[in-house]
């Protein structure tokens, strides 16, 4: 590499709510250059680039700009350095026009007066020279999410910017409009501006890139030229961690299908759609995994079995039989639970306290004669605080103060008690320490032992290569493979994951 | 595994967090009873004749209206709706009661009609709220006109009168000679929402659906027949509210209750209740709607016009909710 460097981050760490997110994670850019920054989910990719642009605050490390020290603590501070972010949901206001996107908060003014005119032609001249095809005076609501991309570029670029960083520009672009952007990419490129792509497709990546930085539980992993074709070796750094025996023995035998799912499709618009064609089955004794890229569908699958927003063409089976789930309600009625993603959002009521939480899909079981008895639902509650080993002061605590492991552990009691059967985990560890983690992977365990049947969604390959005891790899709103967990590779399932057309089955 | 490891930090930093905060709540929840009694106090010593049976026992039956409307508006509240036409639907339920009165039924009959007439707004509100999903402020903005507009309609405007002497009863009487029945009502009536609240199915959804209404619905609660059940219990109260106004008037006033809910979620709010639902308290709400009660109480005592009274509790209910809204970001910062 010839190119001096633009900035260099070392030793940066972040924790939130005591997770530590980057334990010394380093990035060198230089000047002019195409920087790819890959990792799995939750490596703290996003965290690293969000420091870099001021956005959020790092605990501890240097950030070096042209051979200085720069202290970059807010937005406005990254932006007089000449950094740029592009985000993963893009920060434009719909109702305003592409011109007056581009320029929020640096109008041209004149006399305490905004200058249009000059706002329009200036917006003109550099759309013009980036070869965009846009209209200055378009609303940004009625452009498509390709164009909508366009026009955070534009505003990176007329800010006359040192660096831009793109926060998984692709994930929700067509391949056509992948082409375009690189495009651009390309173009910042000759103008001197250095871009920090940051993204999970390698094969998109190495079409652009020029060097690579790979993060892997906070850390800087692997740091080099973007490999043109072989991939195995950046595959190897992001993943390979090793496992440890962290996760309990593997559960061993299987009974009958427990939940089976057929040919489940659902549309997004009038395109796209959020999965389709998927059909697969989880046994009594089994936990099956889903893994995937974030976007892939897996949430929107484990949302519509469990009827939240529902298939419209599919069938959902239970022990064999066939259900109508339309609801929620529908499927708790069926023995299904769903431990969601978004503990805070639709997991928890946050107000009420912990027995209140654990009784809340089954409240009829502590009502006497219209009443609800109290004092049971405290014994309830204390029941499984001893048995979940919930850390948490009181039945009375409301589960908003509770970290997130017991958080966690507060829902499953929720469907514990409601005597589910079939479990869906989307995500079950998110946001929780790593000892709270194995208890809940223990508690998992014993559910299926007790003959419950998992079904698992993780983006963390270790989670599912150490629990599962078969995967299905979804991308792109199908399952590309379905495969036998003691027989594949986390190589292999991200490949699935994240290459090549999908294999579709049936 | 090492459950010591996981143990140590938890329990080491719990205690004293839990313990601050419930000092901090203790706090929150006792200052609008201090409120009111500073408030107390306050007008006892100013004025001679604020501390007098006659002028407590005004206090309490004006109150008493306000405050039943508001038993309603808690449960609505709590659950992270409100509702706007409270005013309009207890004097439209106010003239249906004493026209079936009129009519020469008996005084039972005539408040059932009141309730029902009540509740069948509710009914209507939740209906817009829950299948049309138009929200809870402009729903109940739409009914408050529309309630207001048809009692005017049905009356031409004039109230309903030549009513029978009994009726004065239910909001003048005395029970035992010296507890008004409209307080005497209240207490029961928030006995019962109090139960309610704390023991039935429709509190505890109701405190689900205002905390989380995402989470109760990942929960399987059938969440908008809940919300029809509340919607339609407030109208239900201010059925009933509806007429007791009408008896210490002896008529149905088509423009009775103009207002109201301007004084009636101050209650609220005052009461600890939150605009965005989840929390609420029947003995908060009593006190909020007893501490807007002696404000204009003391008003009039003191002679200030009944126009800056309206200034007044404006002021309150946006300090309350100021109040609030300061409070949670100090425990989301926390």
């Amino acid at each position: 590499m010839c190119r001096p460097l633009l900035l260099e981050m070392l030793k940066m760490e972040k924790a939130y709510e005591g997770v530590q997110v980057l334990k010394g994670a380093r990035l060198a850019v230089a000047q002019g250059e195409i920087h790819g920054l890959v990792g799995e989910n939750g490596a703290g990719k996003s965290t690293l680039v969000k420091i870099l642009a001021g956005e959020v605050a790092r605990d501890g490390g240097e950030i070096t700009w042209l051979g200085r020290a720069a202290a970059v603590e807010s937005r406005k501070e990254a932006q007089e350095l000449g950094v740029s972010m592009i985000h993963q949901e893009l920060n434009l206001a719909p109702h305003l026009t592409v011109a007056e996107n581009i320029f929020l908060g640096h109008e041209p003014t004149r006399g305490g007066l905004i200058d249009r005119a000059r706002e329009i032609s200036e917006t003109v001249a550099l759309l013009s020279n980036l070869g965009f095809d846009l209209d200055a005076r378009a609303p940004v609501r009625r452009l498509s999410l390709a164009e909508r991309q366009l026009v955070e570029i534009a505003r990176a670029v007329a800010r006359a910017t040192r660096i831009v960083i793109m926060d998984e520009p692709s994930s929700s672009l067509s391949t056509r409009e992948v082409e375009e952007l690189f495009g651009v990419v390309r173009q910042l490129k000759e103008r001197g501006t250095a871009v920090v792509f940051v993204t999970h497709r390698l094969e998109e990546l190495s079409e652009v890139a020029d060097r690579v930085t790979v993060l892997r539980d906070g850390e800087t992993v692997h740091e080099g030229p973007m490999p043109r074709r072989e991939f195995a070796e950046l595959i190897r750094a992001m993943v390979g961690r090793e496992l440890r025996d962290f996760f309990p023995p593997r559960a061993s035998s299987a009974g009958g299908a427990a939940l089976e799912v057929r040919d489940l499709s659902r549309r997004k618009d009038a395109e796209s759609r959020d999965f389709q064609n998927v059909s697969l089955r989880v046994c009594h004794g089994e936990i099956v995994g889903i893994a995937g890229l974030v976007g892939a569908g897996r949430t929107e699958l484990a949302e519509a079995i469990f009827g939240v927003k529902p298939a419209d063409h599919g069938k959902v089976l239970m022990d064999g039989k066939d259900v109508t789930i339309r609801s929620p309600e529908d499927a708790i009625r069926c023995g299904m639970a769903l431990l969601t993603e978004d503990r805070k959002h639709t997991g928890l009521s946050l107000n009420l306290n912990v027995a209140q939480n654990i009784t809340l899909a089954n409240l009829t079981a502590v009502v006497r004669k219209h009443v609800v008895d109290l004092r049971e639902e405290e014994r309830v509650g204390q029941g499984f605080l001893e048995r979940l080993r919930i850390r948490a002061p009181s039945t009375r605590q409301k589960v908003g103060r509770l970290s997130g492991g017991n958080q966690q552990k507060v829902v499953l009691a929720k469907w514990l008690f409601r005597q589910a059967r079939v479990f869906i985990f989307d995500e079950p560890t998110r946001g929780v320490d790593v000892g709270a983690k194995a208890e809940i992977y223990r508690l998992m365990k014993q559910l299926v032992e007790s003959g419950a049947a998992i079904l698992m969604v993780s983006s963390e390959l270790p989670e599912i290569l150490g629990m599962t005891n078969r995967v299905y790899v979804m991308r792109d709103g199908r399952l590309a493979k379905e495969l036998v967990t003691a027989e594949t590779t986390p190589e292999e399932i991200l490949r699935y994951a994240t290459l090549g057309e999908p294999e579709i089955m049936h | 595994m090492d459950d010591r490891a996981i143990e140590t930090p938890v329990s080491r930093a719990e205690p004293s967090q839990a313990g601050r905060s419930s000092l901090r709540q203790w706090f929150e929840r006792l200052l609008p009873f201090a409120s009111l009694l500073v408030l107390f106090i306050l007008l006892s010593i100013v004025s001679p004749y604020f501390l007098t049976v006659t002028n407590l026992s005004s206090v309490a039956r004006q109150s008493a209206v306000i405050n039943i409307l508001a038993l309603g508006m808690t449960l609505i509240m709590v659950s992270g709706g409100i509702d706007l036409s409270v005013g309009s639907v207890m004097a439209f339920s106010g003239i249906c009661g004493t026209m079936v009165l009129q009519s020469g039924a008996p005084l039972s009959a005539s408040v059932a009609g009141a309730m029902l007439a009540g509740a069948a707004w509710g009914l209507l509100n939740s209906l817009l709220i829950t299948v049309l999903r138009v929200s809870p402020f402009i729903a109940t903005l739409g009914t408050m006109g529309a309630a207001r507009g048809l009692t005017l309609v049905v009356t031409n405007g004039m109230p309903v009168v030549n009513l029978p002497e009994s009726f004065g009863g239910l909001g003048d009487g005395n029970i035992f000679r010296i507890v008004p029945v409209p307080l005497a009502v209240l207490v029961v009536l928030a006995l019962l929402t109090g139960f309610i609240l704390q023991y039935t199915r429709l509190g505890r959804y109701a405190y689900a659906i205002g905390s989380n209404v995402e989470a109760a619905r990942y929960s399987g609660i059938p969440v908008r027949r809940y919300v029809a059940a509340l919607y339609v219990f407030g109208g239900a109260l201010a059925g009933l509210g509806g007429m007791i106004e009408s008896s210490r008037l002896m008529t149905g006033q088509p423009t009775a209750g103009q207002g109201y809910e301007l004084s009636v979620i101050a209650a609220v709010v005052i009461g600890g209740g939150s605009l965005s639902g989840g929390e609420g308290s029947v003995i908060g709400t009593m006190t909020g709607a007893f501490f807007v009660g002696l404000i204009s109480n003391g008003s009039n005592l003191l002679g200030v016009s009944p126009f800056w009274q309206q200034v007044l509790i404006g002021a309150v209910i946006v300090a309350a909710v100021a109040f609030d809204e300061f409070r949670k970001r100090r425990r989301a910062v926390a």
